[in-house]
């Protein structure tokens, strides 16, 4: 028997059934939530335990019913992504369609301690920023990092015009590139994040210890911390969910997109392809070589991020 | 097992005598105490106040998502490398000058390591799930990450520190001498000092999404930097201990001397690499220049300029310069108010190039661009204001127990006899 087997055995024996749900102070955490064990370490009963647990818990803390799922990958499926840079119009829907779909924190109107995320950052580039400026502006760029010929440091994260997209602007979605090399699973001190076998970089919200190496080693800045308690108005929670995807999080720890795994999973495209007015996106598996996906790689100009890095996204950019 | 039965007993006694030299003193040694607890106790209620409400109450977000507790982390993993300068000169060199003060190398290792792990446990948000990371409980990702090399290696350091000043304390209260086993983990404690300095600059060199800190030069950077901010904290502590205590007598000039010439040696060497790295960014002037263009002279976006590093770069270069004007002339370098003053600077100055310096700029901007600027909040200072009395009241502690002791003042009454 593990050690940490052991340890489970004489607490959860020695201490019935009152003891397991009593709770640590200050955290707020159970004795039964402190010995849960990694996800991969789970046999299918912890895990239907585990679901039940966590199910009961989400609805004393949030008031609703919510449904866990825990479906494995599809074999001979790693799925890949392909955005066209092209077509984005800069809108942001797939942002806050990610938003919902992954029941991620909003900013609370009455808590100014609350913590809004997003998993997808849409930048804004002026198109003459790719060409040489003026005499007096300068020739050329002064300083950045440079992702096929855009300054990421001359774009504008926080754009707000009245209409998009707009003249002589262009737009850069960037989310978690599920990388074949992910440096932030490298790094993760506890296994608390890996790739799944169909490609997905994941994390077990109830084995990170928020120590946030994985958001230092992410060269796409796509992680994000739960710096508070998420907050999610109840009619807003998204019911559907899996135990490495959208199941709410807690505070404290890391998170990031999964191409939205409850969905994907089941044979449903992840919401942000669903939610792209123009089509912009794309998404398929990268093993099948008939797949769209494969197509465009094969047919377009197709560039990743940061490619000098080694990392291998599987999220590819494109151009008609 | 007569003999186990009594070798415990004596230990016991060890303990118990300990407890009460640590804890009986004059006035000035209870103000002392008494004001580092007073901070310990604000620390930790604002350190539980942060674990009702979440990191959210630090300055931290997810721009920057590391500040100022993996800042102090990092300068303290240091300061508690340095005691190898006393260690080594003193056991492979026989400098017999540094048979006195060794102890306070040892001890000031072992409150170095308690500010850096009391830091960390301050950074991470899910601090009753640390054990997911520990051997054999946990599932720590070893050996590729570099954290559960930290880990490993700090602990190891600290229960070195713990056990050689330890046992030898403990020989002479019971009137023996040193068996020759503990030579071993003195000899082992010298590497292992550098290894965990080595192993804490890896955590940053090795990210390729930061260039700031993807460089060669982070380890040999940090050991140089230690080894200037270390000693020119250990000579503030002696200098203190030679003015307030009766112990003066013991601390030589020379070893003092000794001491400031490294810190001086150290400080060169730190600078010049300070330099390599400077060159090396800005005469090639590739796009990756722009955190350390941060740092030192801002940047501008959109009409808005991005400049809160600034005043602490030039401020740390000017303090580290200036102390080795004073370091390197030596009337100023053998008098000890000058003295005091060069290891200030040098010590704050490292304090804050290590600290701040090297942290913040690797996340500004982040790997896509975005420029947003960290500023610690009140909770933070007071939290690590926390730590930091905390290792200094274990430090004067462990350092009031071991001068008694070596001076003979405190003896097991069958000491020798037996
Ligand atoms: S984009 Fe970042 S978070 Fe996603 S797999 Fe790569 S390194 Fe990890
Ligand atoms: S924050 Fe969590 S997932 Fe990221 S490295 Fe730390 S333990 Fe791993």
């Amino acid at each position: 028997m593990k050690r940490r087997d052991f340890i489970k055995k004489v607490v959860m024996t020695s201490a019935i059934a009152p003891v397991a749900s009593l709770r640590i102070p200050f955290v707020n955490v159970s004795i039964e939530e402190l010995t849960q064990k990694h996800f991969k370490e789970m046999s299918e009963e912890e895990k239907k335990a585990v679901i039940e647990r966590l199910e009961r818990e989400y609805k004393e803390r949030y008031g609703v019913d919510v449904n866990i799922k825990t479906t494995p990958a599809k074999e001979g499926v790693v799925w890949g992504y392909a955005l066209n840079i092209k077509r984005c119009i800069g809108c942001r829907r797939c942002v806050y369609a990610c938003v919902k779909e992954n029941n991620q924190s909003r900013a609370s109107p009455d808590d100014p301690t609350s913590n809004e995320i997003h998993w997808i950052r849409v930048l804004e580039v002026a198109q003459e920023k790719l060409e040489p400026g003026t005499e007096e502006q300068g020739i050329g760029t002064k300083f950045g990092d440079v992702v096929a010929g855009v300054v990421l440091e001359e774009s504008e994260h926080y754009y707000d015009p009245e209409k998009v997209p707009e003249d002589g602007k262009m737009y850069i979605p960037i989310q978690c590139q599920q990388c074949e090399k992910p440096p932030c699973v490298k790094v993760c001190p506890t296994r608390a994040t890996w790739k799944e076998p169909d490609g997905i970089i994941v994390v077990d919200y109830n084995w990170c210890i928020g120590c946030r190496y994985c958001m230092a080693a992410c060269p796409y800045w796509a992680r994000r911390f739960n710096w508070s308690w998420p907050y999610i108005p109840k009619e807003e929670i998204n019911p559907n969910q899996h135990y490495l995807g959208n199941r709410i999080r807690y505070r404290g720890v890391v998170e990031k997109c999964t191409f939205c795994i409850q969905r994907t999973r089941e044979g449903r495209y992840p919401a942000c392809v669903e939610a792209c007015p123009v089509g912009a996106r794309k998404f398929g598996n990268l093993l099948d070589p008939n797949s769209e996906i494969r197509k465009i790689i094969r047919e377009k100009r197709v560039f990743r991020l940061k490619e000098e890095l080694g990392t291998e996204p599987k999220f590819f950019y494109f151009m008609d | 097992m007569k003999n186990i039965l009594r070798e415990i007993r004596y230990f016991l006694d060890f303990v118990f005598a300990s407890i009460k030299i640590a804890l009986t003193g004059d006035r000035r040694y209870y103000v002392w105490l008494a004001s580092l607890v007073m901070l310990v106790v604000l620390g930790t209620y604002a350190y539980i106040y942060q674990l009702m409400h979440g990191l959210i109450v630090t300055g931290m977000r997810d721009q920057v998502s590391w500040g100022l507790y993996i800042s102090n982390f990092t300068f303290f993993v240091g300061v508690a490398a340095s005691a190898v300068l006393i260690v080594a000169p003193l056991y492979l060199y026989n400098y017999r000058e540094f048979e006195y003060i060794v102890t306070f190398g040892e001890f000031l290792a072992v409150a170095a390591l308690i500010i850096a792990l009391t830091n960390v446990l301050a950074d991470v948000g899910r601090v009753e799930r640390l054990w997911h990371m520990f051997p054999l409980i946990g599932t720590p990702n070893w050996p590729d990450s570099m954290l559960v090399w930290d880990v490993l290696v700090l602990n190891g350091y600290l229960f070195l520190n713990l056990l050689i000043p330890g046992y030898k304390l403990y020989k002479k209260y019971i009137g023996l001498e040193p068996s020759n086993w503990i030579k071993f983990f003195i000899f082992l404690s010298i590497p292992w000092a550098i290894s965990i300095h080595t192993v804490t600059a890896f955590i940053y060199a090795g990210l390729s999404a930061r260039p700031y800190w993807n460089t060669a030069l982070m380890a040999p950077r940090f050991i140089a930097s230690a080894f200037t901010s270390g000693p020119a904290i250990m000579i503030l502590v002696l200098l203190v201990i030679r003015k307030y205590t009766f112990y003066r007598k013991y601390i030589s000039e020379k070893a003092i001397e000794t001491l400031a010439q490294i810190t001086l040696i150290a400080m060169l060497v730190n600078l010049f690499l300070l330099l390599s790295e400077l060159y090396t960014v800005f005469y090639s002037a590739t796009i990756h220049q722009v955190s350390l263009k941060y740092l030192f002279f801002g940047l501008e976006h959109n009409g808005k300029v991005y400049a809160a590093l600034k005043p602490i770069a030039w401020l740390s270069l000017f303090m580290q310069i200036t102390s080795v004007a004073l370091l390197l002339y030596p009337k100023t370098r053998r008098n000890f108010k000058t003295l005091a003053a060069a290891c200030s600077l040098n010590a704050i100055g490292i304090w804050l190039e290590k600290g701040m310096g090297l942290v913040v700029p690797g996340f500004v901007p982040t790997p896509i661009g975005e420029i947003w600027e960290y500023m610690p909040s009140f909770m933070e200072w007071v939290i690590v204001a926390g730590t930091v009395a905390w290792g200094f009241l274990v430090y004067t502690l462990m350092l009031k127990v071991a001068k008694t002791i070596e001076a003979g003042l405190a003896r097991h009454p069958k000491a020798g006899k037996e």
